[in-house]
């Protein structure tokens, strides 16, 4: 074997083959020429997940996971740690911007179909970096030790405790007391700070190891690697390095310019990124009036609540995640993009944001009879967002769709006799009126009109 | 693809908005405005914390040292006329009393007041301190409206004199525009019936200044938080129009 290039590279890669290496990954890596806004969110994650590694090493050195001592040594190292408290709002702030980055970035492959064949291994393990991040923020909650931390950690384990049979025993396994306590609060720092980020590690690496076996979606959702060149190489297709380094570069300033702005002028976000109730150190004997998970979590919380049984709600809401994973199988239209599907999909698509954003905001607000009425009725749209995308898979008959539209509505209607009583009747017939009017649109409005006809996808991508 | 920044951009403008508006906060019987950089205010601050707080409450978080520093105080100032606890200049303000003490004399101990005025807010402890008055039935013969039942005892009478309730059949209806600490008054809750040493208007002048101290203390670094991101930014913006235009020449032949 020869060396392209000799010295100290040379010398490196004719024991390791570094060279191959960046020319898989960067300088000959084909991405389609067509990325737009959207694509921005991938390279994004990566740059927060650094600052979280780089900034959480930091906050360890000064940290102590210990209840008599955690909340005061955060304190500490906001006061007397220098550039402590810059480290500490980064961490804080770069929480939340990992869920900003990766919910958009989740919303792009919604949108472009990134998630189908051949990319479905990348959306799996996209999903179980997802799960990850959650448990690192969740855990990661309970280290301030404030009310919030203590509290949203009491009810989170509690959750596990609605599980029939076992559930005692799994909430006490978590919590390796009775109640959140200091053993809570050790094996939470040891799963933050150690276990969990090694494993998130390891699925980013698969992650993007996947996509650079198929090659990158685009959004046109057409497939470069079927229009190749005489020397092989996609005629859509640019190397990665430079074009996208660069271009790239240009998304982390612009994001960084906005992650500064929250982090020198709104470190606590009003509330949303550091809880007012969370400057106040955590009372086992005191429960806050109002105890509201972060804002990230608030979706599949509201999912959670709106159903009374406590198990089922627990059921509802892992469900509400689980339906994620599979989504390559639901989702089975050949048509990737937005752009060419039909204009009932980019309804549902639509009514899914509205319903995804809504019970985000209802998960911040305390209960009333209507509030958790629009609960159910959103987690309903939420989960039938996914039966009406199955149903597009492919071209339907308008019986198929006007049967599914009456099996449907004919479930939601069931469920409301079944839990209805007399104190919620009129708030339950007023909001059945909008899952019902949601299925007219999306199934009687395939039934009787052309709008659920896919558009023509083109050959190559386009501008 | 422009359309679609534009929606993001009315989303993040709808957002901050309303966040703003809940940051607002809600329930608290009077507004204050806050403004940590007027540095007179700040001491007179400190002076009334230490004098009248500090004697039950302790700031644990808050060091002597760094607050004169901050606060453009001398040392020898803050030994000769602020440390009352015969602590070091670089100790944490402490207090002498114990926890257990503390619930045998108010019943509940005095909580640490290092980062109240992030936990309560700052129009919270504003209300607080102008809504004790005289009130028979309860324990310590004064109540508060903003937090009734409350344990504490009305530290600064002396300074505001002692007020009863305006009995307008409104109570407990939480106007918050009652006052807004500049003269313009709606309806008053209160009337002073004991006067103190403070006419109301340099008491509410006092108050503001030991809600000033007390969110400058609940985040030292504030004083200087915002004018070291104005210049990240400042590095960012150029930074980014230097990217933009490398980006833009890299990109040229890409069609």
């Amino acid at each position: 074997m020869t060396n392209k290039v000799g010295g100290i590279i040379g010398w490196v890669d004719s024991r390791l083959p570094v060279i191959e290496f960046w020319e898989a990954h960067l300088s000959k890596y084909y991405a389609p020429k067509n990325f737009n806004f959207w694509y921005f969110f991938g390279s994004l994650a990566l740059l927060v997940l650094v600052i979280q590694i780089v900034t959480g090493i930091f906050l360890t050195m000064h940290y102590k996971p210990d209840a008599e001592l955690a909340f005061a040594s955060v304190e500490y190292i906001m006061r007397d740690v220098n550039w402590g408290w810059l480290v500490r709002y980064m961490h804080s702030t770069g929480a939340s911007a990992f869920f900003v980055v990766v919910y958009l970035h989740m919303l792009r492959g919604l949108m472009y179909g990134s998630f189908k064949e051949p990319r479905e291994l990348i959306w799996l393990f996209g999903m179980m970096i997802y799960l990850c991040l959650m448990a690192e923020a969740f855990m990661g909650y309970l280290l301030p030790w404030g009310q919030m931390s203590y509290w949203g950690a009491q009810v989170i384990v509690n959750l596990f405790g609605t599980i029939p049979l076992i559930g005692d025993d799994l909430a006490l396994w978590i919590r390796g007391d009775y109640v959140v306590s200091d053993a809570t609060l050790n094996r939470f720092f040891a799963l933050h700070v150690i276990a969990v980020p090694i494993v998130l590690l390891g699925l980013v690496v698969a992650h993007i190891a996947a996509l650079h076996t198929v090659g990158s979606n685009n959004p046109d959702g057409v497939e470069i690697k079927k229009n190749k060149g005489a020397d092989g190489v996609p005629l859509d297709g640019i190397p990665f390095h430079p074009y996208y380094t660069v271009k790239d570069v240009v998304g982390v300033v612009v994001f960084l310019f906005i992650f500064a702005l929250v982090v020198f002028f709104a470190p606590e976000m009003g509330g949303y990124f550091l809880e007012h109730a969370n400057f106040e150190p955590a009372n086992p004997l005191a429960t806050p009036e109002h105890i509201a998970p972060v804002w990230y979590f608030t979706p599949f919380y509201t999912v959670l609540r709106a159903i009374p049984n406590p198990f089922w709600g627990v059921v509802a809401m892992f469900a509400a995640v689980a339906v994620l994973f599979v989504l390559p199988w639901i989702d089975k239209n050949k048509v990737k993009s937005i752009r060419y599907r039909s204009g009932l999909y980019k309804v549902n698509l639509l009514v899914f944001l509205v319903a995804f954003v809504a019970l985000g905001y209802l998960g911040m607000e305390s209960v009333t009879e209507m509030k958790s009425q629009m609960a159910l009725r959103l987690s309903e749209l939420y989960f039938l967002f996914f039966i009406i995308l199955g149903i597009y898979s492919y071209p339907r008959s308008a019986g198929f769709y006007i049967n599914s539209f009456i099996v449907l509505v004919g479930v939601i209607t069931g469920y409301d006799f079944y839990r209805i009583n007399p104190e919620i009747a009129d708030t339950t017939w007023n909001t059945w009126i909008i899952p019902v009017a949601y299925l007219v649109v999306t199934l009687l409005g395939a039934a009787f009109t052309n709008l659920d006809q896919d558009k023509q996808v083109p050959e190559r991508v386009t501008s | 693809m422009k359309n679609i920044i534009k929606l993001i951009c009315v989303t993040a403008l709808l957002v901050s908005t309303s966040t703003i508006w809940a940051a607002g906060g809600s329930g608290t019987l009077y507004k204050m405005h806050v403004d940590v950089h007027q540095q007179k205010s700040l001491q007179r601050g400190a002076k009334y914390f230490m004098n009248y707080c500090l004697s039950c409450h302790s700031a644990a978080y808050s060091r002597y040292n760094r607050v004169a520093e901050d606060l453009g105080i001398s040392e020898e100032n803050m030994r000769e006329h602020l440390i009352f606890t015969g602590q070091k200049f670089g100790d944490t303000m402490k207090v002498a009393m114990t926890t257990e003490q503390g619930k045998e004399w108010f019943g509940a101990p005095p909580p640490d007041l290092s980062v109240r005025a992030r936990s309560r807010g700052a129009d919270w402890i504003y209300s607080f301190l102008k809504s004790f008055y005289v009130d028979e039935s309860a324990t310590r013969g004064v109540n508060n409206l903003q937090f009734p039942g409350t344990s504490m005892p009305h530290v600064l009478w002396e300074l505001q004199g002692l007020q009863t309730l305006v009995d307008d059949g409104h109570h407990g209806e939480k106007d918050s525009h009652a006052d807004d600490g500049h003269g313009g008054h709606k309806k008053e809750l209160f009337e002073i019936t004991v006067p103190g040493k403070m006419t109301p208007d340099e008491y509410d002048q006092a108050v503001v200044d030991i809600v000033n101290f007390m969110v400058y203390m609940a985040e030292p670094i504030k004083l200087k938080r915002q004018s070291i991101g104005v210049a990240v930014l400042f590095f960012l913006a150029a930074l980014g129009v230097l990217v933009y235009f490398m980006k833009r020449d890299y990109w040229k032949d890409i069609h």
